[in-house]
């Protein structure tokens, strides 16, 4: 029974009035209280602070340490009271829970102390109400990415059998493990270093020969800078057929961008190697040394800021094009007013809107280099609100822009979080829910139990088995007892349910086909499965192999052609009259679906004997079927 | 020809009350009205005393139904929504929303969509501290849903598909689709004396007193509180 309405239990229990004259058979025999107590005050002693509630309000939650027979172990006999050694301020929201029926999550308690106290008082987290819930799963994060950094930092020590290979990865990837790798680390940051101000330093003019005109150094040390790049490009080389060796997964070390920095980096000069004769294609390979300029990039293995730099622009690409193409729309209102009101002025510098896009983009950024300037009365108007305006559409929006994307962007990884959150919680919170349904099956076998133990006549093990239930726990037990009896069927799980329908199936498979109803409600024919089982709850008790089990039962539908003779109501279905007002959705009246489970191979389920009893007896059944189609839903 | 000269005249006066508002910089307008939400209708039941009388609980017990009543309903009323949600946590294999919606009829005597304190207090009164035939009219007037003094086959059937919707869908044997309609059949054999296809409350307490195992079971709402 979920928590929090163990006192309406008493009004449903007076609601069941309703079943009483309909039902045929007796009802079974209430559960009686041994020792009517008083609702009465009980005192919480917690480490010196007493707190005070009734009784009542910690039975609301039998499935909790103060509301189970849990708390006699905590009575102290003297003092008449409950004593608990733990922290009295986090006690106060525990308390709270019981009381109001949500559990709050104080932001100033420490993440870890609050949910040692929720294990201890046998509460689970996910009861947290909404308000609190977020805050409490952000903390918990942050909580466990720090305890997971700890645990990062002390994993560098050397694991023993390593092999060369792994060694050399780890020792690519973090430099501080050795001093050959440190060695290297700075070899290589050195030499890209060097790579590049030989790029720069390529096309300083250096003339100092009076007679020969100003020529970059590079043309004139052809053959040192020629040298400089070789012995550059062979070490980038061998560093990245090194890496590409030690990788783990050298196809995903091929894909990651450092890799793709790197060819890209020594490729040009390789090219330029092949190509050096032709002349035609010499401008492109002038082109290629342009690429060179990304060795540059080959510092972000060496520098973490440059790596959080890109990071931080690849997560904001978003606004930031946003930002761009709100720039593109103001240039070309603005570019389009500026060409037409300058086009009566002769000798106007806006030939076109394109060529009027330069003067909007100078003056917007108020750069202003006074190349293009407006002539005309109306041109200098409306260039004086492009300045104007290009101070407002630049400056002020880019705070703006930046805060307000960075809430949405927040509200919408919360949103994400909370989705993902939410799927994990509500499967946790139905699994307790399956819990309290599965007690009450479990207490109906212990009940029958009882029966047997009463006839035996053994009193004191019948006291026993009692006690381990609560009062109120086996109230609403003798509740769902009184409406099985009202109805005449009984509460199984769904692992029974689905053996007595294979085995009912079985028993009459030649005279029924039994059709599909897609929105059946709860009271649907015992072989009629709904189309969509993902609103089925996954039963704790049940093994985790059962669920792929009953998927696979879903989707393979057999479809019968011909098997039953076309009843004018083009229905077909089990045990029931032609006449019946049935809810189901048949497909056609030729085509009936029946649904035949198909088991599991053994291998693949390692359930108990459940299940292969019903495997060697299906195949008959799909054997006697004539032209079986087999259509797979998934 | 007017109304449209009079609705651009108000659309004029809203674009110059904006350029206006936009020049002087006073954009947001703080809307007054959207801050006050409706204030939660609280309902007090009347004293402690009053209660007494009218229902046959001890003071004690009322104040247990009280505080229990009170937690999950601070506002002093429950409606059906919240009815429902109730009563569905007992339930958790089946629906009971259906059921849930005829006990919210039959509690809600003054049909005004709410049931106070008083409301539930004395219909848990006739239950479980009245006499068996008090019960068994309760009963009788949770049947009759559109209060006509008498069930009819269509609402038997449709009280009796509730009560099979509460079981769910895991039950054992299999749940049949006539499961419901059956049982309305044999219902109306047992209770429908004249056998007219409706039960009247005088055949319906009739036929009660007569069956073993329905006073028996009246007899279990003795000591639930």
């Amino acid at each position: 029974m979920a928590a929090g309405v163990a006192a309406w239990l008493p009004f449903a229990r007076a609601a069941a009035i309703g079943w009483m004259p309909v039902a045929n058979l007796p009802m079974p025999v209430a559960p009686t209280e041994k020792n009517k107590r008083q609702d009465e005050l009980i005192i919480l002693n917690v480490s010196g602070r007493r707190f005070q509630t009734w009784r009542t309000t910690l039975d609301r939650y039998p499935d909790t340490l103060l509301g189970s027979s849990e708390k006699e172990f905590f009575f102290n006999e003297e003092t008449r009271e409950y004593f608990f050694d733990r922290d009295p301020d986090v006690f106060r929201s525990i308390l709270n829970f019981y009381r109001t029926g949500k559990l709050h999550y104080p932001r100033y308690e420490c993440i870890s102390a609050y949910d040692e106290e929720l294990a201890f008082f046998g509460i689970i987290p996910e009861i947290i109400s909404d308000c609190c819930y977020e805050e409490y799963k952000d903390r918990k994060r942050e909580n466990a990415e720090r305890l997971m950094d700890d645990m990062e930092d002390n994993k560098d020590s050397k694991l023993p059998n390593m092999t060369f290979r792994e060694t050399m990865w780890r020792a690519f990837e973090n430099p501080h493990t050795s001093t050959m790798a440190l060695v290297f680390y700075y070899v290589t940051g050195f030499f890209i270093a060097v790579s590049v101000i030989t790029n720069v330093v390529e096309t300083v003019p250096c003339g100092s020969t009076p007679n020969q005109k100003d020529m970059p150094c590079g043309e004139r040390y052809t053959v040192a800078f020629f040298c400089m790049d070789t012995a550059c490009v062979m070490i980038f080389t061998v560093e990245y057929l090194m890496r590409l060796f030690a990788a783990p997964s050298r196809y995903r070390f091929m894909r990651s961008v450092m890799s793709i920095i790197d060819v890209v980096a020594i490729l040009p000069y390789y090219i330029g190697l092949v190509m050096t004769n032709n002349e035609d294609v010499s401008g492109a390979f002038v082109t290629l040394r342009v690429f060179r300029v990304f060795r540059i990039f080959k510092f972000s293995r060496h520098s973490q800021g440059l790596r959080i730099l890109g990071y931080t622009l690849k997560s904001c690409a978003s606004e930031l094009g946003f930002l761009l193409f709100s720039l593109t729309m103001a240039i070309i209102i603005f570019a389009t007013v500026m060409f037409y009101a300058e086009k009566g002025s002769t000798s106007s510098k806006f030939t076109s809107i394109p060529a009027s896009f330069w003067y909007t983009i100078v003056t917007m950024t108020t750069l202003g280099y006074g190349d293009m300037v407006p002539k005309t009365i109306a041109g200098k108007i409306f260039g004086s609100i492009c300045s104007l305006s290009g101070v407002l559409v630049i400056a002020l929006p880019v705070p703006v822009i930046v805060s307000n994307f960075s809430r949405i962007y927040h509200q919408n990884q919360r949103a994400d979080k909370r989705r993902a959150q939410k799927k994990a919680r509500l499967a946790r919170m139905r699994i307790s829910k399956t819990g309290s349904s599965n007690a009450f099956l479990r207490s109906k076998r212990n009940g029958l139990l009882n029966e047997a133990l009463e006839l035996t006549g053994s009193m004191e093990e019948e006291q026993q088995l009692n006690k381990t239930t609560s009062l109120i726990e086996s109230q609403h037990h003798h509740l769902l007892h009184c409406l099985e009896k009202t109805t005449n069927h009984e509460f199984v799980d769904e692992q029974l349910y689905e053996q007595s329908y294979l085995e009912s199936a079985l028993q009459s498979y030649p005279s029924r086909s039994p059709s599909l109803s897609s929105q059946d409600g709860l009271t649907g024919t015992c072989c009629s499965r709904r189309s969509k089982k993902s609103n089925h709850l996954p039963n704790a008790s049940a093994p985790a192999s059962t669920h792929p089990h009953s998927l696979q039962e879903l989707s393979a539908i057999h479809i019968q052609c011909g098997d039953q003779p076309p009843l004018s109501t083009s229905r077909s279905s089990l045990n029931m009259m032609p006449d019946e007002p049935g809810r189901l959705n048949c497909k056609s009246g030729q085509i009936t679906t029946a649904i035949i489970s198909i088991p599991t191979p053994p291998a693949n389920s390692p359930e108990g004997d459940g299940h292969p009893p019903p495997s060697p007896a299906v195949q008959p059944g799909t054997g006697s079927g004539s032209n079986v189609v087999k259509v797979s839903a998934l | 020809m007017s109304q449209c000269r009079k609705r651009c005249k108000r659309q004029l006066t809203k674009v110059a009350r904006y350029f206006y508002r936009f020049l002087t910089g006073t954009l947001t307008q703080d809307s007054i009205e959207d801050d006050f939400e409706l204030s939660t209708v609280c309902h007090r039941p009347e004293g402690l005393d009053k209660l007494q009388e009218q229902t046959k609980f001890t003071k004690k017990e009322l104040q247990v139904l009280y505080r229990g009543f009170k937690n999950e309903c601070p506002s002093g009323v429950v409606n059906e929504e919240t009815f429902k949600h109730i009563y569905s946590q007992f339930f958790p294999q089946g629906d009971s929303s259906t059921y849930a919606h005829f006990l919210f009829e039959a509690f809600d005597t003054n049909k005004n969509g709410s049931v106070s304190f008083e409301d539930f207090v004395i219909g848990l009164s006739i239950i479980l501290r009245g006499s068996i035939n008090d019960r068994l009219s309760w009963a009788f007037n949770l049947y009759d849903l559109n209060k006509d003094g008498c069930i009819t086959k269509e609402e038997m059937m449709d009280i009796m598909k509730s009560i099979y919707d509460m079981m769910g869908k895991y039950t054992y044997p299999c749940m049949h689709e006539d499961a419901p309609r059956e049982h309305v059949e044999s219902f109306f054999q047992k209770m429908d004396r004249n056998k007219d296809g409706v039960v009247t409350i005088e055949e319906f307490i009739e036929s009660c007193q007569k069956d073993e195992n329905i006073m028996q079971s009246m007899q279990l709402f003795d000591n639930v509180i």
